[in-house]
């Protein structure tokens, strides 16, 4: 009678594999019933979810809740407006705030420490404790654009990116990422005659990849799920983005294979996004304090 | 020259006549909803059409996000000049300075049903294009093979033949439950549909004879209790899934044989005549002291803040046509408030498969208390009764709830009323 050898090496990457295996099924599970759900009209699909068969592109499929969701709603406006709202504001707060980090961690002046702890204290104030008097500011704010002077930025892209640009967050990723960098280099750059911004622009940035990567996704994240800021500021349906959007299709009949039709297509620009990032990412999860 | 300047003339004429009109925005709930869309859409065209004095220009929110998105505006000082407000949502909007009356003379509404006309304090704020109605939905078949009497408006079940519907259907063992409530739609579903249950016990959500300030005695009171304890038992005795209940099953367990009756909405009801050629709208049972279900749907108002109520109530008297709510009771299945509108749709007319509505909303419904805390205390009142089905002790329940919705009535100062 042969015994297993529980040192078996073979056995051991197989049981791993195995195990990971489960775990990435069941990660997947919510995804692949989305993506085949978004296929069955809505009999089949809540017949479906009885059974096994919720998970598996089996019976009736069509790409009919598709074009149905394009007729219930303008679904490209709203994944326009929030590539758009959440690709200028991640890239204007990964300036911004790399900025602010490397002002603390680099550059000496007095105050620094209590400036940074307010804003890292920032970090325990949830959004909707500031949702109402951001409202009221945002609302009397003054603009000069091309149609000349006007009060007030509701109804427009800048009131969805402007207030989300600097956050305590990006700051603290950047100034952990910053604090494990030599401070020789900045140092001999210093001594050799650079300027602050030529150190931060050719020797402090071009050794933040990781918590670029790190700080754009988790912005993204943030900026593409908004819901509740422009709900409250955006009245306009074609500024609307689409988390907002996703309420068109919450109506008293819910088609819920419209929904996960919806749902899978907006999904599409997060994994992209993360799958292009997905590198410096890990990297920086791996590299940096932000493994906690 | 002459012709040209003729037409110059004509050009200088449409010019100053564009420019007299004045426009008025509107906010309406039903993006996502192609039909009402569309009907909304024709109506305001047609009124633009109509005459020269204002331009209408409608922005639509998905219903979920719209009362979030006019208070918001509401804060921000920037209101339309036209929206539409869920009928018990109104008297807080007006009390919040939303909404100011709506200028409409009493005349042009007096046929509607009640339950369409939003009055407050007195003074009308909103008129509804339509109303809603609930009944308890079943099959004939499912009657005559429980033995059971149909029930009719003269004559509801009582309290001992609805328990009775309930026992057969358990002890037939042909459906998983005896009725779906619909309790996985946890929104105004609740204090719409249920508290007509503990208006039928002879208890309410608050007291209005103390003049909105206190539910002591009302939601906690002996009636109230006894509801209660009903209310508990439909869930222990196992007649109906609690709340956790699985949305899909509410969607479609009555069609699939699952449940022997649905207590639901006449918008849901176009699904079920399609299933069964059987189907009947029954009255709400009387538990003792009457039968009733909830009243009121959407409505629209003139906000609080714009400088043309009277175009408002233009616009609003112009869709108040008979033409357009039959329009919009054939496309999205709700009641019509006229008669004469109902005798015009396919579904409300004399002897159409759902004209039973139109009685019951003119004979047992009953509108939600008129007070601006109802959205508090109705939600006080859902959660109220979520915990109750979920085993919590009723009289703890109902004394919370009490407390809850009395410290929001304090903290708003009475709401102005005492």
């Amino acid at each position: 009678m042969s015994v297993i050898d529980p040192s078996n090496r073979g056995l051991q990457l197989a049981t791993r594999y195995v195990v990971l295996t489960l775990i990435a099924v069941i990660f997947a599970f919510p995804l692949v019933f989305m993506l085949v759900s978004s296929l069955k009209p809505d009999d089949q699909l809540l017949r479906d979810t009885a059974s096994l068969r919720a998970f598996l592109p089996v019976g009736d499929l069509s790409l009919q809740n598709y074009y149905a969701a394009f007729d219930r709603a303008p679904v490209g406006t709203f994944i326009l407006n929030s590539v758009l709202v959440t690709g200028v504001t991640v890239a204007l707060s990964l300036f911004v705030c790399s900025m602010a980090a490397f002002a603390f961690v680099f550059l000496r002046w007095s105050g620094r420490d209590l400036v940074l702890g307010v804003i890292l204290a920032t970090l325990i104030v949830p959004f909707e404790t500031i949702a109402i008097p951001l409202l009221l500011v945002v609302s009397k704010l003054p603009w000069i654009g091309l149609d000349g002077f006007s009060l007030g930025w509701l109804n427009t892209y800048r009131v969805q990116i402007v207030p989300f640009i600097a956050d305590g967050l990006t700051i603290f990723l950047f100034v952990q990422y910053f604090k494990d960098l030599p401070g020789d280099l900045a140092e001999a750059a210093r001594v050799e005659g650079a300027s602050n911004w030529q150190i931060y622009r050719k020797v402090v940035m071009p050794l933040a990849g990781p918590v670029l990567a790190t700080a754009a996704i988790l912005k993204f994240l943030v900026m593409y799920n908004q819901y509740l800021w422009p709900l409250m500021v955006v009245q306009e349906e074609g500024r609307r983005p689409v988390m907002v959007g996703l309420q068109y299709f919450f109506q008293l009949n819910r088609a819920w294979g419209e929904i996960m039709a919806y749902l899978s297509m907006i999904t599409v620009p997060v994994l992209a996004f993360y799958l292009y990032m997905q590198r410096s990412f890990i990297a920086s999860i791996a590299s940096t304090g932000v493994k906690g | 020259m002459t012709r040209l300047t003729a037409a110059s003339a004509l050009a200088m004429l449409w010019a100053t006549g564009a420019m007299a009109q004045t426009e008025l925005t509107m906010w309406y709930h039903g993006a996502g909803n192609q039909v009402e869309s569309e009907i909304v859409n024709r109506i305001i065209a047609d009124f633009n059409a109509s005459q020269s004095d204002w331009v209408v220009s409608i922005e639509s929110f998905p219903q979920n996000a719209y009362n979030d998105a006019v208070v918001a505006a509401a804060l921000a000082g920037d209101l339309p000049d036209i929206l539409d407000v869920d009928g018990p949502i109104m008297p807080n909007w007006a009390w919040a300075g939303y909404l100011q009356p709506l200028p409409i003379e009493p005349t042009r509404i007096e046929a509607f049903l009640p339950g369409t006309k939003g009055v407050w304090n007195d003074q009308l704020y909103s008129v509804g294009l339509w109303d809603a109605a609930v009944a308890l939905i079943t099959r004939q078949s499912t009657l005559d093979a429980l033995g059971l009497r149909t029930p009719t408006l003269e004559e509801p079940w009582t309290q001992e033949e609805f328990m009775g519907a309930m026992e057969a259907a358990k002890a037939s063992g042909d459906y998983e439950y005896a009725i779906d409530l619909g309790m996985s739609d946890q929104s105004e579903w609740y204090p719409y549909a249920f508290l007509p249950f503990l208006w039928s016990f002879g208890g309410d959500l608050i007291d209005a004879e103390s003049g909105y300030q206190t539910a002591e005695g009302v939601l906690n009171g002996e009636a109230a209790l006894a509801f209660g304890e009903w209310w508990q038992g439909m869930f222990t005795e196992g007649y109906a899934p609690g709340p956790s209940q699985d949305p899909a099953d509410h969607a479609s367990g009555f069609q699939e044989g699952q449940y022997a009756f649905t207590w639901n909405g006449n918008w849901l009801a176009l699904p079920f005549l399609e299933a069964f050629d059987d189907v009947v709208f029954l009255p709400a049972p009387d538990f003792g002291n009457g039968n009733f279900i909830g009243a009121a749907s959407w409505q629209f108002a003139v906000s609080g803040t714009t400088e043309h109520p009277e175009g408002g109530a233009a616009f609003i008297e112009f869709a108040l046509k008979d033409e357009y709510l039959r329009d919009f009771s054939n496309g999205i299945g709700l009641i019509p408030p006229t008669p004469t509108a109902a005798a015009m749709t396919e579904n409300y007319a004399e002897g159409g498969p759902m004209a039973v509505f139109y009685d019951l909303s003119e004979d047992q419904a009953r509108l939600r208390p008129v007070f601006p805390g109802y959205p508090v205390a109705a939600k006080v009142f859902a959660k109220a009764l979520t915990d109750i089905a979920n085993g919590a002790d009723v009289a703890d329940s109902l004394d919370t709830a009490v407390d809850e919705i009395e410290a929001d009535v304090q903290s708003n100062q009475g709401y102005g009323q005492q």
